[in-house]
């Protein structure tokens, strides 16, 4: 199990969910989502959407019965830390949930879970008994009258994909697991076509951490645009893996200076559909703004092969695309296809232009967000490493022997 | 006379994806949106999608997953356009307009990832163009000459990966082929209410597969080939006899006959070119007598003897359960000309198989006739008859090859083709079918009325019925209640209808059934209720409304056609199919039924012949339940 080494700085420990959703309780819908919006909280899941923003669209959408989905699928490679959140602060989620529910006029919410996390089930279940017999879920939570909502969990079964917000939908009504086409968006036509706010566990816990200490604490640090501390799940060539707290905005640089991670080569940032950031770049920022990412934060070591991180990332994409649109079901295995000639050394420079030029259409012309970045690793390994993956093609074999 | 209920059910063409509830946001024309595409500044009603927004101005944009009569899917992505302010592209025919867009269609990276998604699908698309059915009629090749593919930049391979499942005697599906469409899903799901074909595993393991991957002769599919239909490349197919009836023809000792029904001649013109709803019946003669076939016959004929049996079936239901009081008897009666319908009812109502009718189809009527009938009156051994059915349907295929379906002795109906297939055969015999002259059908079954033709189109079986019912109870011409005995409310395209007809006078009984009632003094007064549906999704529900104790369950009489608009829009009728295309077939249909001399089944003189001459004992007299009747198999759901 990875550790915590910066547990004891984690801000959810300080917080009272139960200060956070009285306070809510106090409130309008439109006054929690000022309070929401005018932290700048963005969603932790990845996109970054403004959660204030998401929240009021749903609260002005017309529906008979509206829905709080807690996306807790964590699916992407390398990102451990909603299950520390899970595990350690459940009520704070719980209670992020329902302010949002209290925002939006919903009376239901589902968590889906990830299926490799069905050990949490049984104390997450728990907690949610504990809720409802302290009367913070059920009818009149707080006493407060018109108050309604609950809770139910639900499993996922391993899909990656299903972490996608509208996947992640299909998925709950019991069907097979695929993005939906948008607009509509989720908002106003999501759970069983009606409208739904799905946010991260980690969003959740942070705007109820905002609903008690104010949107001004939550600013205080961060970048303009991106607000706020946020949770890493570090891992890789490092001396000290685990789930830190850090700024949005802080460099690559020193974010490796506090894992033990100073000599890197690369650092893939966002997971699987993130991107590699050469030593180059490492005094770039991590934040919306310029090098996104939901928490994971891959570091590679000096030792390690560049094609063989673009082949595991790739081989990853090629069997966790739902397999509905063109380009993503193709075009990752002409990407891994690719990745495997130049490992051979039987990739022309024409060859590798006309792939670089499909990993474009590839992102353009894909349904969900996971086609549309399920080339960023390979792409950017072959804009910073070119040196080593097109080093073997040229000594090993002869030119006419090369796809071109 | 007819009073027409209008119900709130939905129409042909499937609203949304009943399977997902995928949302798709409706077109709202009170608000509409201001938008600008390649340039041109252009009003559209809120929703509209990009692609059709572009259509209206003459801009076409290529599709791929996108049919007209499918619920939207997004999944090919060949439709990209590009939205100004927008990072990534959009597929047109996914993307409906909510607010002022500038979209453009032609742009390099447009073109360029459109190429990429033609590129990407023939890199998995085996074999050669030149050994495939759809050779020349294929939405992917289309677009590979469109978008200029001179070579493949990602591989290609012409080694088979997958088995073509050869199971059922009606579709063959070709997995090597396939290009993950999903056309086949809507259709089967949304479409057809089926549900046989769904897209199974993942990434690039993703594949069309059915039930456990069994056999399509092994699961609950019902032969429609409405999938066939819709399937944009030739990965579906149906199993083409074209070559053994070659044979046949080529044989000496084997005398050949086609009969030919109402909807292939509506349709067959699509295969030479001409426009949909070009009747091309007397042409088509001329073009079998010259393939070789020996005599060429109208499956009206059956059609009108289908009517007479199917209606004293009726009459005689009726007969029991209002006057003889016989709780037993079940009704409403269900028509069963439609062999897709019959073997869903198999499959999904098996309970309510007492309901279906138990005269054969026309084409099965046929089949059993020629074999004796025909057989004995020209002398011919019914061994050498080779019998060919010229159908809209893939359905008759199956049908004929039912056990059950023996009563001459034989095999009543040898081969069933469809329309496409008998038009490549001409194709070979190197006939112009346009440029044919004109040839009247063989006798002995050579008069058929304007009844039998338009049982091609939804809504005929039972305007047919209500023709001769009218008569033969009122004592009076049609006309005297619809002019030129058009029954206009049992018509049309809507999929459920249904007609109440209050028989407001009674006349005496006809010589031909009166053996079987007295009189018609129980009649009068009555309210005939008849229903109609087409598609099974139709059919579904108004067997759900049946069981629910709904209007339907009220009727006397439903008829139920498996494909959308009947048999002309069959699953084996000319690729493409459209609700317009399927228009224009009817209006060739009700056309050809005006142009008859005849109308009505029971003045069909070549009926009248037959029961003189051959069935003797009448109509569903002890003969013709032997000929002309048959059985059914309660399938149920499970299949081992
Ligand atoms: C392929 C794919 C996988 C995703 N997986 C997750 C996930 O595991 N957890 C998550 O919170 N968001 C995931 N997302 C992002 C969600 O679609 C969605 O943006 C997020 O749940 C919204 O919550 P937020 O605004 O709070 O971040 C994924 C997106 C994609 C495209
Ligand atoms: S981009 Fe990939 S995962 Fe997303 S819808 Fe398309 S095939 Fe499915
Ligand atoms: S033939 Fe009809 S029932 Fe069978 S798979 Fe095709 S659409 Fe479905
Ligand atoms: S079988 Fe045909 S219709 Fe079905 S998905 Fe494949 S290509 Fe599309
Ligand atoms: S036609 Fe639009 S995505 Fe297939």
């Amino acid at each position: 199990m990875i550790k915590s080494f910066v547990d004891k700085k984690l801000t959810f420990r300080d917080m009272d969910p139960d200060v956070s959703l009285k306070a809510a309780a106090d409130m309008s819908s439109a006054e929690i989502i000022e309070t929401v919006s005018a932290s700048s909280l963005r969603g932790r899941g990845g996109a970054g959407f403004p959660t204030g923003a998401k929240w009021k669209f749903c609260s002005r959408a017309e529906g008979d019965q509206k829905y709080v989905v807690c996306n807790a699928d964590e699916g992407e490679p390398g990102t451990f830390k909603d299950r520390v959140i899970l595990t350690r602060f459940p009520h704070l989620v719980f209670a992020g949930m329902s302010i949002a529910a209290r925002a939006v006029g919903a009376t239901r919410g589902l968590l889906y879970l990830r299926g490799e996390y069905t050990y949490l089930r049984e104390g997450l279940m728990a907690a949610l008994q504990k809720r409802r017999d302290d009367g913070l879920l059920g009818d009149e939570i707080m006493g407060v009258d018109g108050f309604e909502f609950d809770i139910e969990i639900r499993m996922g079964s391993g899909a990656y994909v299903c972490g996608e917000e509208t996947a992640l939908i299909e998925s709950l009504e019991g069907h097979r697991g695929e993005p939906r086409n948008r607009p509509p968006f989720t908002a106003d036509t999501g759970m069983n076509a009606m409208p739904s706010v799905v946010n991260n566990v980690e969003t959740f816990a942070w705007a109820a951490a905002i609903m008690e200490k104010g949107p001004e604490w939550f600013r205080v640090v961060g970048t303009d645009q991106s607000t706020g501390f946020k949770l890493f799940s570090v891992s890789g060539d490092i001396d000290r893996p685990g789930v830190y707290e850090l700024p949005l905005g802080i460099t690559v640089q020193e974010l490796l200076a506090a894992v033990g991670g100073e000599n890197a080569k690369a650092a893939v940032i966002g997971g699987a559909s993130g991107r590699v950031v050469s030593q180059a770049e490492f005094n770039r920022k991590v934040c919306y703004e310029d090098v996104p990412t939901g928490g994971a934060v891959i570091v590679f070591g000096p030792g390690r092969d560049m094609l063989d991180v673009a082949e595991n990332f790739l081989e990853f994409m090629c069997e966790e695309s739902c397999g509905q649109c063109t380009p993503c079901r193709l075009g990752n295995t002409k990407l891994l296809e690719c990745v495997r000639m130049l490992q051979e050394g039987t990739c022309s420079a024409a060859y590798l232009r006309e792939i670089v030029e499909l990993g474009e259409s590839i992102h353009l012309a894909s349904k969900c967000g996971l086609g549309q970045s399920s080339g960023n690793i390979f792409l950017s390994i072959v804009e910073n490493f070119r040196e080593e993956i097109m080093g073997r093609a040229l000594g090993a074999v002869e030119p006419a022997t090369l796809r071109s | 006379m007819a009073e027409k209920i209008t119900i709130d059910h939905g129409v042909v063409r499937a609203p949304t994806s009943m399977r997902r509830s995928r949302p798709e946001i409706e077109k709202d024309a009170a608000h509409p949106v201001t938008v600008t595409i390649d340039g041109l500044e252009t009003e559209v009603p809120y929703g509209t999608p990009i692609l059709d927004a572009a259509r209206m101005q003459g801009i076409k944009i290529p599709t791929l997953c996108f049919h007209e009569d499918l619920c939207i899917a997004g999944v090919c992505r060949i439709c990209l356009v590009e939205v100004t302010g927008h990072s990534i592209l959009h597929a047109a025919c996914a993307y409906p307009i909510t607010e002022p867009i500038e979209i453009l269609t032609n742009t390099p990276r447009v073109r360029r990832a459109r190429r990429h998604m033609v590129d990407l699908i023939l890199s998995e698309h085996v074999g050669e163009c030149y050994s495939c059915w759809r050779n020349s009629n294929c939405e992917l090749q289309n677009l590979a000459w469109e978008y200029g593919v001179r070579s493949y930049k990602f591989g290609h391979s012409s080694e088979p990966r997958t088995e073509v499942d050869r199971s059922a005697f009606s579709v063959s599906r070709e997995m090597d082929k396939c290009v993950l469409c999903r056309r086949c899903i809507r259709t089967c799901i949304d479409l057809q209410e089926v549900g046989v074909l769904e897209a199974v595993g993942r990434g690039h393991e993703t594949k069309i597969g059915t039930f456990m991957d069994k056999p399509l002769g092994n699961v609950v599919c019902i032969n429609c080939g409405q999938c066939i239909n819709r399937c944009p490349t030739g990965a579906l197919r149906a199993r083409d006899p074209g070559d053994d009836i070659w044979d046949a023809i080529d044989d000496p000792k084997k005398h050949v006959v086609i009969q030919t029904a109402p909807s292939p001649r509506a349709g067959m013109g699509e295969c030479f070119g001409l426009e949909p709803g070009t009747p091309v019946t007397d042409k088509l003669n001329t073009a079998l007598k010259r393939c070789g076939f020996d005599k060429v016959f109208d499956t009206n004929f059956t059609a009108d003897l289908t009517i007479i049996e199917e209606g004293t079936e009726l009459i005689l239901r009726l007969y029991k359960a209002l006057v003889e009081g016989d709780e037993a008897v079940a009704l409403p009666q269900f028509t069963s000309c439609s062999p897709g319908w019959v073997k869903y009812l198999e499959h999904f109502y098996p309970g309510m198989i007492p309901n279906l009718s138990s005269a054969k189809s026309p084409q099965q009527m046929f089949g059993t006739l020629i074999k004796t009938f025909y057989a004995e009156r020209e002398g011919i051994d019914p061994e050498n008859i080779v019998s060919v059915a010229l159908m809209p349907c893939t359905a008759k295929k199956y049908e004929c090859n039912r056990p059950e379906m023996c009563d001459s002795g034989y095999k009543d109906v040898d081969y069933g083709m469809t329309t496409r297939e008998l038009a490549r055969m001409i194709h070979q015999a190197g006939i112009d079918l346009p440029a044919m002259p004109d040839t009247e059908f063989d006798d002995p079954f050579g008069g058929a009325t304007g009844s039998g033709v338009i049982f091609g189109a939804t809504g005929g079986v039972m305007e047919s019925a209500l023709r001769c019912v009218i008569e033969l109870v009122t004592g009076k011409t049609v006309e005297n209640f619809y002019d030129h005995a058009d029954i206009i409310p049992v018509r049309g395209m809507e999929g459920l209808r249904l007609v109440e007809i209050p028989i407001t006078e009674v006349g005496p009984v006809p010589d031909i059934i009166k053996h079987l009632v007295p009189n018609w003094d129980w009649l009068l007064g009555a309210k005939l209720r008849v229903g109609v549906a087409h598609g099974t999704a139709n059919a579904h529900k108004v067997m759900e409304d049946i069981k629910a104790g709904g209007p339907f369950s009220e009727c006397h009489f439903i008829e139920f056609m498996a494909c959308p608009g009947g048999c002309l829009g069959g699953g084996g009728q000319p690729i493409p199919t459209s609700p317009e295309i399927r228009k224009k077939r009817a209006e060739a249909i009700y056309a050809e039924d005006r142009g008859c001399e005849v109308r009505k089944s029971h003045e069909n003189p070549a009926v009248t012949k037959i029961y003189g001459e051959f069935l003797t004992d009448g109509p569903c007299g002890e003969k013709s339940h032997h000929l002309l009747h048959t059985h059914y198999v309660a399938r149920g759901k499970y299949i081992d």
